[in-house]
């Protein structure tokens, strides 16, 4: 009785004591599933989602706050994704938060631009350049089309156009042929 | 072929080219069969041609899928034939129908039509008419009766009340039961039944035409050739160690449709692996499943199901078998 | 030995008809100079070409009017004297049918050239002698257009080059341009190759043929009599033969490892049109400005030309009489990989190798696509070895990361597999559709990452100013003492007060 006894304590230390290690040598520094989830999302950072940003959308969906299906620019295409990382069902999106639009950049009318910063302040990824009183201009490659710097702005000079295609970002479209009568032949 | 993108030019052979070149490759066989043993075995063809006609113009109609292109491929008049020499022949005309109804119907379009079915339609059709009907089932033409065409035409309609006159178990189907009975293996090698059977020509005539299927390149040799290596191997195997209770290795070879199956049945494209190692192991894992079922199980012939049971497997072995490519180590 | 002379096959290929007689009973003809010239400035692999003339100037035959723009580009340079018209975006031979930027000459039919000197490389050294290369615009001729001056390197991982293989197989059907020139200029291609093979200091050089081009390799044997470094290997007509890797199997037996050069394994590979462009530039100074170009199928006068880069292809068609049965459509390239031009209102670029009039049999479009019956003929057919039916299964339901994990990015768009599909299933645009997808995605995913960082920088930005403001208000407050916030206090109170007293009188007298 004795022996059983001091056996199951001693293998209760060792198993305690080999945890313990593993939780201190392999601990991982932060939550990895708020990275994934943030690595599939388009980093727009437009907040069509209703949080600011791209990573606190990801930390609400890791906290089951937020559903997977919030996402406009990330299209169903990042809806099957999360729904694949998660494990969850794939659902269409909410068309609350917007619809998917394609592609465009914000380009400042500079005839018109005051010089009042308040677009500058408004990009969360710092892609207008300028300062008070001086021309603001939006760098085009780092434009993310997330459109948070047009209302801010006092005259209304930033339009957005969609990203035309060049000879340079053509690319083949998905085969279609026609066989089926019904509608199964459009992707 | 769509053309407004390259390649602009197209090899001629299409589907329909393909499964006719295998409905050609059957003729022999059945030419043979016909001379054999009389007409019967014409009307369970031409029973199967029609109903299958039927039976895919009525799905695809049901699916809203455009009928002239799939109707002409020929691939479900394949199924039919294939179906119709591997029932007996003086089975009455409501067996095949049933049969083609189900290969149709189950097995091919229920999975998604053409190209998408799991199982091989034909022995889906053979399989469940064995398990629904296995008295008419087994009764095969005997060697010695020749019905004239007008009986062979009444017998398909009307079926008769006693066949025994007219029908006898299969070569294997005898070997079984005689066995059981501890008879040995010469024995029943002796017996008239199994000595003058005819229907080993029959396979020699499919053999004959499953050549011809290699040589105009409709089928490669992986599949045929490592059927009928291993079933020569293990039967071989087996009838050295023990000849008494085991037949020689040409019995299995030239009875139970052995080479219809093997260059007809397991060459089945749609079912069947896309990889040269794993049509080789499908074929082996089959003849090793066609022997085992015709020794310890319950039927005398395991063909199809056999088949069925490595079709399942096939999703795995094409994953698990994929050959190295150009340049890759 | 005979019976071992073709032992390396690789896997597959097809045997189509060539379709080759046609271009080739007439000589090359010397297309004249055009009234205009349109070069588009992205006729190579690479960046773009830095323009460096301005509209208006007067450009000189062989005058470089646009530098390479770093390593992999390649140079352009004026075909013939005139003046610089415009620069502009007209259309381009680019399947999208979008235009690109072109620079327009108008010509004064002088053809005067500038001064142009032949190129001593053996004085001059390896090193100077690339960089002329550089500003010589010459790419690959084979179709493929890749900067040749990358090619010229002597070593590539340590390997020491030892085989120069010479590219003369021209497998695609219709396509005569290389065998026509090794029949009309076949000592310019020996001497070309004598040149290369000192220049990069070779062990041995071999020409390989295809066994169809019957006159061009008699002219070859007669050439390399006496010469000691060249051999000749005929192989036998299967497409693809021609291409790089498959040919290096065919001629030496090696297979080329998946992401490595030929070079990392000693060999190089040269299409005869292109050495014949490098030997033309050392020997005479000559840059690239011109090629043969076949122009075959339904045509009424079907030969070879030899065309100043930047002719409208309009007045080439005109000169070859047109197309027999009018159809509107021509394929740049070959039947196999080509693609069908938007019009002809194009100019010929360096990658034009041959232009097919469409014949009727190849716009029959009423062949029902069927299902694939997993039949197997596609990967019998692979020259790479691959699964094409499991990457067509895949690139249909989009699957992307299962498509490049069966290795979609080894395939070589031949076309082997749509060739023989008895379903007529267009295989190879699925291939193309997948690999577009995964190389935006790819992009995107980038520029994800790139928005990330810029926003997380931002944020912590902010953050940071926040802390320095909070900091600063902090030491202001520390440093102000009692007695001071007092005064300032009561500085304050006395100045609203006057304010006030100012407003309460003005406020009674407008009253």
């Amino acid at each position: 009785m004795l022996i059983t006894v001091g056996v199951i304590i001693f293998l209760s230390l060792i198993i305690g004591v080999a945890l313990g290690i593993s939780a201190i040598k392999f601990k991982v520094d932060g939550d990895p599933i708020i990275e994934k989830i943030d690595s599939i999302l388009p980093q727009t950072q437009c907040g069509q989602c209703g949080y600011p940003g791209c990573k606190p959308y990801a930390t609400a969906i890791a906290n089951g706050e937020a559903d997977i299906n919030q996402c406009p620019p990330g299209g169903d295409d990042g809806i099957h994704k999360l729904a694949d990382l998660l494990g969850v069902d794939y659902k269409p999106l909410n068309q609350e938060h917007g619809v998917p639009k394609p592609k465009s950049v914000a380009i400042i009318d500079e005839k018109t631009c005051i010089g009042c910063t308040l677009c500058i302040q408004a990009c969360p990824v710092d892609a207008i350049l300028g300062s008070a009183k001086h021309m603001h201009t939006i760098i085009e490659k780092e434009c993310t089309g997330c459109e948070l710097c047009l209302p801010p702005c006092p005259v209304d000079c930033i339009d957005m156009v969609p990203i035309k295609e060049t000879t340079e970002n053509w690319k083949w479209k998905y085969p279609v042929h026609k066989l089926k009568v019904d509608e199964r032949a459009t992707p | 072929m769509i053309s407004n993108q390259s390649p602009f030019v197209q090899d001629t052979t299409s589907v329909s080219f393909i499964m006719f070149l295998v409905l050609v490759a059957l003729i022999p066989g059945i030419m043979v069969h016909c001379f054999l043993f009389g007409y019967g075995i014409l009307f369970n063809i031409i029973t199967a041609s029609i109903t299958v006609l039927i039976a895919e113009y009525l799905i695809l109609k049901a699916r809203n899928y455009p009928v002239k292109p799939f109707l002409t491929d020929y691939s479900a008049i394949v199924t039919g034939w294939l179906l119709a020499l591997s029932i007996p022949s003086i089975a009455p005309w409501w067996i095949i129908v049933i049969g083609s109804l189900f290969s149709i119907i189950f097995a091919k379009h229920f999975y998604g039509g053409l190209g998408s079915n799991l199982f091989n339609p034909a022995m889906v059709g053979y399989a469940i008419l064995l398990i629904s009907f296995p008295a008419i089932m087994t009764k095969w033409p005997s060697a010695y009766s020749s019905l004239s065409f007008d009986e062979q035409l009444k017998l398909f309609f009307f079926g008769m009340s006693n066949y025994d006159a007219i029908a006898s178990a299969t070569p294997l189907d005898y070997l079984k039961t005689e066995l059981l009975l501890n008879k040995n293996i010469d024995q029943i090698l002796a017996e008239p039944i199994i000595k003058a059977n005819p229907l080993i020509w029959v396979g020699v005539a499919y053999l004959l035409g499953g050549l011809f299927l290699i040589y105009k390149k409709i089928i490669t040799w992986h599949l045929p050739l490592t059927y009928l290596l291993t079933l020569f191997l293990i039967a071989s195997l087996f009838s050295l160690a023990n000849p008494n209770n085991f037949a020689p290795f040409y019995y299995h070879l030239l009875n139970g449709g052995t080479f219809l199956a093997a260059f007809f049945i397991i060459t089945d494209p749609v079912s069947g692996p896309t990889t040269p190692k794993g049509k080789i192991f499908f074929a082996f894992m089959v003849a090793m499943l066609v022997y085992l079922i015709r020794i310890f199980g319950g039927y005398p012939e395991g063909i199809a199901f056999a088949v069925i049971f490595m079709n399942i497997c096939v999703p795995l072995i094409d994953k698990l078998s994929q050959p190295k490519v150009f340049g890759h180590d | 030995m005979k019976l071992f002379e073709n032992i390396f096959k690789f896997n597959g290929g097809i045997q189509a008809e060539t379709h080759k007689a046609i271009s080739t009973i007439e000589r090359i003809k010397k297309f004249g100079i055009p009234k205009k010239i349109i070069l588009p400035l992205r006729q190579h692999i690479g960046r773009l070409a830095k323009i460096n003339v301005n509209i208006g100037d007067y450009v000189l035959k062989g005058q470089l009017i646009a530098n390479a723009d770093g390593n992999v580009s390649a140079a352009i340079h004026a075909p013939t004297s005139g003046h610089i018209e415009s620069i502009e975006k007209l259309p381009i031979p680019h399947p999208s049918g979008l235009p690109d930027f072109c620079v327009v000459i108008k010509t004064d039919g002088k053809d005067i050239w500038v001064d142009k000197k032949p190129i001593d490389w053996k004085k001059l050294g390896y090193q100077k002698t690339v960089e002329l290369l550089i500003s010589s615009g010459i790419v690959g001729l084979g179709g493929a257009t890749f900067p040749s001056h990358l090619k010229l390197t002597k070593k590539d991982h340590g390997a020491k080059l030892t085989t120069l293989i010479i590219n003369a197989a021209e497998c695609e059907p219709y396509i005569t341009c290389d065998d026509m020139l090794m029949r009309e200029r076949i000592d310019e291609l020996i001497k070309g190759i004598n040149l290369l093979h000192d220049f990069l200091e070779f062990e041995e050089s071999i020409i390989s043929i295809e066994d169809n081009k019957v006159e061009a390799i008699e002219k070859i044997k007669k050439a390399i009599i006496h010469e000691k470094n060249i051999s000749l290997k005929i192989v036998p007509t299967i497409y693809p033969s021609g291409d790089a890797k498959r040919l290096i199997y065919l001629t030496k037996g090696i297979k080329i490892p998946k992401n490595t050069r030929s070079s990392e394994l000693g060999i190089q590979m040269f299409n005869v049109a292109t050495i014949v462009a490098i030997y033309r530039f050392l020997e005479f100074g000559e840059p690239s400005l011109s090629r043969i170009i076949t122009i075959t199928g339904n045509i009424k006068k079907p030969r070879n030309y030899e065309v100043l880069f930047g002719t409208p292809l309009e007045e080439i068609i005109i000169d070859a009489g047109g197309q027999k049965i009018n159809n509107q459509t021509f394929i740049m390239g070959g039947p196999m990989m080509g693609f069908a031009l938007p019009s002809i209102q194009v100019p010929v670029t360096k990658a034009m190798n041959c232009i097919i009039s469409a014949e009727p049999k190849m716009l029959k479009n009423d062949a029902p696509v069927l299902p694939c019956i997993r039949c197997t003929r596609c990967a019998e057919a692979c020259p790479v070895e691959l699964q094409p039916q499991e990457l067509f299964w895949f690139s249909k339901s989009k699957q992307l990361d299962k498509v490049e994990e069966y290795n979609l990015f080894d395939c070589i768009e031949c076309g082997c597999c749509s060739y023989v599909c008895p379903s007529n299933i267009p295989l190879v645009q699925y291939y193309r559709f997948a690999k577009s997808e995964i190389i935006e995605e790819r992009q995107h995913q980038e520029e994800a990452n790139i928005a990330r960082e810029r926003n997380e920088f931002r944020l912590a930005r902010l953050e940071r100013e926040k802390i320095e403001r909070a900091e600063r208000n902090a030491q202001r407050r520390a440093q102000t003492s009692s007695d001071e916030k007092s005064k300032l206090v009561e500085e304050k109170r006395k100045a609203i007060q006057e304010a006030m007293q100012r407003v309460n009188k003005e406020g009674g007298e407008s009253l």
